[in-house]
């Protein structure tokens, strides 16, 4: 899913407007597979689908496959909604330097909340935030 | 648009808590028996707007709310900027409550509070039971653990009001209307540097009750617990915690709501708290 996240983001003029001071790299991790997602100034400027030889990001969004299916439920149950839910439950590991994530947090729960409009039955919502 | 005005009036009181003075922002409306209302952790008292306009309420009771010293319209006590960061302690927290009845002459009022507001009702009506009515805790949980980095709240380069709200956003439930959403989101990121997290001292430590809530008497002053679904802050688990611990207590669970019932959601969280207010007036 994280390979759709151009498509979902870079036509979103709010979303890039309030992530223009945000530039950086993260992985995304869902069970075994990897993703590397550069961030240029509020766009997704690529994404590169792993396994990877010494990758480089500055933080790391790890979890289960169906933890992240669960959070991209149109209206996903309690404790698997929210990134910082996932945090506290264990379901999700924030790690490395968590600055660019910290500091621009209401965008990526924005962000990383935009596949939930894929499913055939939700409406444009961006936005609702995680 | 005819331009209206809401039945709220607001005003400020001098007071003294803990021997200083302060000066503290009031609203209330409507008349009869008082129930006051107590804000969240960074916040402040516009999470009661709700009920400030509700009718149904107001033509029973004297709804007052205030904003906390440091939040809204409350002003730090003279020399804050010479001391260290502000933290909320259990005691002062009680005091605050005291001052504020105490000067408003709210007589045995009925005191509702929400998530620290929802733990100090407890402390509350273990201390003070002879003093209020009832108490109704909103996300009440007897501790939470903290499940992140509090000093991402309060550093200068870091927006305060932006992670603040990032932090908070998920406590609220996924079917607010947006516009409530946003108003109480926006309370989040008006709060002043610090606040929440100084907030959370009390929540997420000092104002531990878990040792004490067995020593509640609901028979002096009867508790009852409205906790959202989709809070992972103060979870439904927790508040059914404390009313296992609490004898005589009422808990219910409020389907699809959050940390913040009363802002985020007015419509459905008055339709669990006017029975609830029911029954106290009915000594049920």
């Amino acid at each position: 899913m994280f390979e759709r996240l151009p498509e979902l983001v870079n036509d979103n003029a709010l979303l890039r407007h309030r992530g223009r001071h945000l530039t950086t790299a993260f992985l995304a991790q869902a069970s075994e597979r990897t993703w590397l997602v550069e961030v240029h100034k509020g766009e997704i400027a690529d994404v590169r689908t792993g396994p990877f030889v010494m990758p480089r990001w500055t933080f790391a969004l790890r979890a289960e496959q169906d933890a992240w299916d669960a959070f991209w439920e149109p209206v996903p149950r309690p404790r698997c909604h929210d990134l910082m839910a996932m945090i506290k439950f264990r379901t999700l590991r924030a790690e490395g330097d968590l600055y660019p994530f910290m500091s621009n947090l209401l965008w990526f729960k924005s962000v990383l909340a935009t596949p939930r409009t894929l499913h055939p039955s939700t409406a444009s919502n961006e936005e609702s935030p995680a | 648009m005819t331009a209206t005005f809401e039945p709220i009036t607001g005003r400020y009181v001098r007071l003294s808590i803990d021997g200083r003075d302060h000066r503290v922002y009031v609203e209330e409306a409507g008349e009869g028996p008082p129930l006051l209302c107590l804000h969240t952790a960074g916040a402040d008292s516009r999470q009661y707007r709700a009920i400030l306009n509700d009718p149904e309420i107001t033509s029973h009771h004297r709804v007052v709310t205030f904003d906390m010293p440091w939040h809204g319209k409350s002003s730090p006590p003279a020399g804050w900027h010479a001391e260290g960061d502000y933290t909320l302690s259990t005691d002062t927290y009680i005091a605050t409550v005291l001052a504020v009845m105490e000067a408003l002459d709210l007589d045995k009022p009925i005191v509702v509070g929400c998530s620290i507001g929802g733990r100090i009702v407890l402390h509350l009506a273990r201390k003070y039971p002879e003093m209020m009515r009832a108490v109704v805790g909103l996300q009440s949980g007897p501790h939470v653990d903290p499940y992140y980095d509090l000093d991402w709240l309060h550093r200068p380069d870091v927006h305060g009001g932006l992670v603040c709200a990032g932090i908070v956003s998920g406590l609220i439930g996924p079917d607010a209307p947006d516009e409530h959403r946003w108003e109480t989101l926006w309370h989040y990121m008006q709060g002043g540097p610090g606040i929440f997290k100084g907030d959370l001292h009390f929540y997420k430590g000092e104002g531990d009750i878990r040792q004490h809530l067995a020593e509640i008497d609901t028979s002096r002053c009867p508790v009852y617990l409205l906790s959202g679904e989709y809070d992972y802050s103060a979870t439904p688990d927790d508040t059914r915690s404390v009313a296992a611990a609490v004898r005589g207590s009422s808990i219910e669970i409020m389907d699809g709501l959050g940390h913040f019932p009363m802002s985020e959601d007015p419509d459905a969280f008055l339709a669990y708290f006017r029975p609830v207010l029911e029954s106290i007036r009915n000594g049920s």
